[in-house]
């Protein structure tokens, strides 16, 4: 595995509800390892397009195509659901921004980190049970509320069990929707502190849909800016953001409050 | 000779029957596949039984034989009145001895004494769906099954160990049909389910409320899933029945007064009976005969 290789291929992907666009002629390319943010106001068409990528919302044209593990390249539309569902739940995460959608709320925290494990095939309790401890642990949760159930947790810990129950498979691409939506700013920056590390140490390849630029700034490593179900600017993060060329993006990076 | 117009043979019309044969069939041709069907109307409230009657109504012939039990018990409500209901709409011969029946219709039981090919077991089921209390969504269920996405059940297992040290579910104990589908046995006691494994005898589950069928044909792999750790167990119990002395069978428990008195009796009653029949000492049996107040 080259890291010369891009991991996932986005070309011209649009997605249109009837009349009204959800996302337009988006083309890019990821690489492993990368994080990559796309930002944007309210009804830009970011999710839409994470939703395109993650095979949870059918394009209306353009295709998405991802490197196998076996190095082999699969349009990912094209591949059977059977397919495309162990691929998400295996080699692939989605962190919903409302922790309920992507947890079980009525299972133990560390049921909630097994399923997958159990879902690939592992039926041994023990071994299970140890590594659910374990990822709780990378993710800052105490050993001793792995039977609680995430009804009982804040929303803080919600986030990050959510995060421990999608790595655990050891993904190598991870979808992000808001990873740090409805959390306050001291809970943010440790979510997003937990975020770095994690990245930085599997050597995750990451796509982080978010409003906030100060989270794609501590995030990513490049960012694409989207108006209007456009892509209006891509480039290495800091750039972007130090030095916005189009007017949109310099309206609002200017927009941020300075405190 | 003048009569008064009657019900069709076993109460359903012709059309009707043949569409649960069919979804009978089908079932049998895809073990542990829940078919869909259009349940009827019976007689009776749901919950007491209206799969099962459905399926009993389609396949019992005149020439038939029926035993239906209820708990393991021929003498209670509901096996005593869908025995006569049969009687009534089928004017088919009933019986209380498992080794006569042709049919059998059980809720919650499959009896001790092993069946043998011929002979028919028509569960009632009130819940179908395995998955259901962990996913609530039926769409979902049934991509889960055509899938084989069947993690989600070992998660249920998994929180029973994490709460209660071992898995404590009873009854309604998941298990894999043939290497495919993960099926509801119904609410039998887990006990039953070795039962199930390649059992001589046809299988059918019938559902009224929820509108399914599914079988398990004759011969068939029934394995109850378990943890590699945690292998699967069924209940054991301390002591022998109280009337008969059988050991090995599932047994009941019988509240005798207010002051604490109980005693396990076997839970099917045609086998506690017939060993009693059997046994050198039934004359002495007889003279010491159980007085439950």
């Amino acid at each position: 595995m080259t890291a010369d290789t891009p991991l996932l291929r986005v070309s011209a992907v649009s997605k249109s509800y009837g009349q009204r666009i959800g996302c337009q002629d988006v083309s890019f390319e990821l690489w492993p390892g990368e994080v990559l943010a796309v930002v944007g106001e309210s009804g830009s068409g970011k999710t839409t397009l994470l939703n395109c990528i993650s095979t949870r919302l059918l394009p209306t044209s353009g295709t998405v195509s991802y490197r196998m593990r076996g190095g082999d390249w699969r349009e990912l539309y094209r591949m059977s659901e059977a397919e495309r569902r162990f691929l998400m739940r295996t080699d692939w995460g989605f962190v919903h921004q409302n922790p309920a959608d992507g947890l079980r709320m009525t299972v133990s925290a560390g049921a909630n980190v097994g399923e997958r494990l159990m879902a690939v095939g592992d039926r041994h309790y023990g071994n299970i049970r140890a590594t659910a401890l374990d990822w709780l642990g990378r993710v800052e949760i105490e050993a001793d509320r792995v039977d609680d159930e995430p009804r009982s947790f804040s929303g803080g810990m919600r986030q990050r069990l959510q995060i421990a129950r999608n790595l655990v498979t050891g993904p190598r691409l991870v979808f992000m929707d808001e990873p740090t939506g409805g959390l306050d700013v001291s809970v943010q920056a440790r979510l997003l502190d937990l975020l770095r590390g994690l990245v930085t140490d599997l050597g995750l390849a990451a796509i982080v849909v978010t409003h906030d630029l100060a989270v794609a700034r501590l995030l990513s490593h490049r960012m694409m800016v989207m108006k209007d179900g456009r892509v209006v600017e891509t480039g290495l993060t800091d750039r972007v953001l130090d030095d916005p060329r189009e007017a949109y993006t310099q309206l609002l990076v200017s927009s941020i409050l300075q405190v | 000779m003048n009569t008064i117009a009657t019900y069709n043979f076993a109460y359903l019309d012709e059309q009707t029957k043949r569409m649960i044969r069919r979804a009978i069939l089908k079932g049998i041709a895809i073990p542990g596949y829940q078919v869909p069907f259009a349940s009827r109307e019976m007689p009776m409230p749901y919950g007491w039984g209206t799969g099962g009657v459905q399926v009993t109504a389609s396949i019992v012939g005149p020439d038939d034989v029926l035993k239906v039990i209820d708990q393991g018990a021929d003498d209670t409500t509901n096996a005593v009145s869908i025995r006569a209901f049969f009687r009534k709409v089928a004017d088919v011969e009933t019986t209380t001895r498992t080794a006569e029946a042709t049919i059998i219709q059980t809720r919650h039981r499959i009896p001790e004494r092993p069946l043998k090919e011929g002979q028919v077991l028509v569960y009632q089921v009130p819940i179908p769906e395995p998955l259901r209390f962990l996913e609530p969504r039926e769409t979902e269920t049934r991509k889960m099954h055509a899938l084989e996405e069947y993690g989600l059940m070992h998660v249920k297992l998994y929180e029973d160990i994490a709460r209660n040290g071992h898995i404590a579910t009873t009854y309604a104990y998941p298990v894999k049909v043939e290497g495919r589908y993960v099926m509801d046995p119904s609410p039998t006691p887990k006990f039953d389910n070795p039962k199930m494994h390649m059992s001589a005898a046809l299988q059918l589950f019938g559902a009224g409320r929820e509108q399914r069928i599914y079988a398990v044909p004759p011969y068939t792999r029934v394995v109850s899933l378990d943890f590699e750790d945690h292998p699967f167990e069924i209940q054991k119990f301390d002591r022998p029945c109280a009337l008969c002395g059988a050991e090995g069978v599932y047994l009941d428990e019988v509240i005798l007064d207010d002051r604490g008195g109980r005693m396990f009796v076997c839970s099917d009653t045609d086998y506690c009976e017939e060993r009693r029949l059997s046994s050198p000492d039934r004359e002495e049996k007889k003279k010491k005969k159980v007085v439950l107040p």
